[in-house]
């Protein structure tokens, strides 16, 4: 008998899977400020006069970006309470989100902020201004835009990594899938609809990133 | 509590080998169709331009944990009675094809026009233009994101776990589960995957720091 797709069940169930996608930007939305303060602050603790919190970083860094998302989220969620260290699926999602989108937000930035000419800071300096404020104004601000475009796409491959969340079922839009899925056996209809989904939240995203783009970073450069 | 002796290691060493091979696959087999779909994003013919320009957003749009379950169960659907493992190593294949073909779409256009030219003026055909003259070039530009791209491959092969396929993470699962040494065993698994990824990834910026002072 020839397979008829029907996608029904999961018209019927949309409401559960829009709430689900809320979630899922939600949990996108929490590991991006985590990794932007992990970011700011990885990029600050990278340029300073101590060697061993340098080198905190940098192995902080590589081995983030060395080892896969998926076995990071089982160490916090599986290995951690050994150390008396117990999260919940959801607090794990967004630490590991955290983590992860922050080694990639250090590297990021700090290939922005390298490339502010030296000259730049000593004419801050010059002029009077204080450290907070070279940092804030000559440093992180035309760093930041610099480095804009790769920092949301990586924003925005942090958000698809959520789906990964659901291997400790966290509540998010896949996890939400696989139990429609396990309750319907409509295996494929489910997760090409989920994919469109996300394809939706990806491009969305994409559009507030723009949107941010030219609400901050439109000033001329010269 | 059980102790994690040479049959968990042998364990995780066969996981291992499936990480690899489906690495290898999927870069191979990508790396083939990518080179086409580079080829037709810098096509003359508008449509398939913009064919390819859509099949790489939906790639990059989408989780690739999705990807693989769209593909696994998809395939099943068509009615194809293929092992679980041809299925993912399919996934895998298109997912990198995408991204490979973006990568190397950026390669071919940071060419320098003139080169094309030269080549059309010596009177080369189009097959002699891009082997001989614009992808050799392309190539060697884009290589450290190649090589990015293939450490990203490799931690993302980890996610055919998620469909149930028993490579170096699941197997770290399952003897995670028998052992109830969950930090003992991830921490392994994780410095397996770093021990490949790593030595990669330090090429892949050598090469980027290099080209960096070639292009100065």
């Amino acid at each position: 008998m020839p397979y008829s797709l029907d996608f029904s069940v999961v018209i019927e169930r949309l409401p559960e899977l829009l709430l689900a996608c809320l979630a899922t930007i939600g949990l996108a939305i929490a590991g991006m400020s985590l990794a932007t303060v992990i970011g700011l602050l990885g990029v600050v603790a990278r340029r300073s006069h101590l060697p061993a919190l340098r080198a905190v970083v940098i192995g902080f860094v590589e081995v983030i970006r060395n080892t896969p998302f998926l076995v990071q989220i089982f160490f916090i969620f599986f290995a951690l309470p050994q150390f008396g260290i117990r999260l919940n699926p959801t607090v794990t999602a967004i630490v590991a989100l955290g983590l992860n989108g922050g080694a990639y937000a250090i590297e990021i930035i700090r290939g922005g902020v390298d490339a502010i000419p030296k000259g730049q800071v000593e004419a801050g300096l010059a002029l009077g201004l204080h450290r907070a404020q070279i940092l804030r104004h000559i440093i992180l601000k035309p760093a930041l835009r610099a480095v804009y475009p790769s920092l949301t796409s990586q924003f925005v491959m942090l958000t698809l990594t959520t789906s990964v969340c659901t291997s400790i079922a966290a509540y998010e839009l896949t996890s939400v899938a696989q139990k429609i899925e396990a309750d319907t056996f409509r295996s494929f209809e489910v997760y090409f609809s989920i994919t469109v989904l996300y394809l939706i939240i990806s491009s969305l995203m994409m559009g507030v990133f723009a949107v941010i783009s030219r609400m901050f970073f439109s000033y001329p450069v010269k | 509590m059980a102790s994690i002796g040479p049959n968990e290691l042998f364990f995780l060493m066969q996981g291992l080998k499936w990480t690899l091979a489906l690495t290898a696959i999927g870069f191979v087999g990508g790396g083939v169709f990518g080179l086409l779909v580079a080829l037709a994003r810098v096509a003359e013919s508008a449509v398939l331009r913009n064919a390819t320009v859509a099949y790489i957003a939906i790639f990059q749009g989408t989780p690739l944990l999705m990807q693989l379950f769209v593909v696994y169960y998809g395939v099943a659907l068509l009615g194809i009675d293929i092992d679980a493992w041809i299925a993912v190593a399919i996934a895998f294949t298109l997912h990198a094809s995408a991204f490979l073909g973006e990568i190397w779409r950026g390669g071919i256009q940071a060419v320098p026009k003139g080169q094309t030219e030269a080549a059309k003026a010596l009177g080369l055909h189009y097959v002699s233009i891009m082997k001989d003259v614009v992808l050799p070039q392309a190539l060697k530009i884009s290589l450290p994101a190649t090589i990015g791209f293939l450490v990203q491959l490799i931690k993302g092969t980890s996610l055919a776990a998620i469909v149930g396929f028993v490579e170096l993470s699941r197997a770290g699962q399952i003897v995670s589960n028998q052992t109830y040494r969950p930090l003992m065993v991830f921490a392994i698994v994780g410095l397996i995957y770093f021990l490949i990824c790593w030595p990669l990834s330090l090429w892949g910026a050598r090469k980027e720091k290099r080209l960096q002072t070639a292009a100065r």
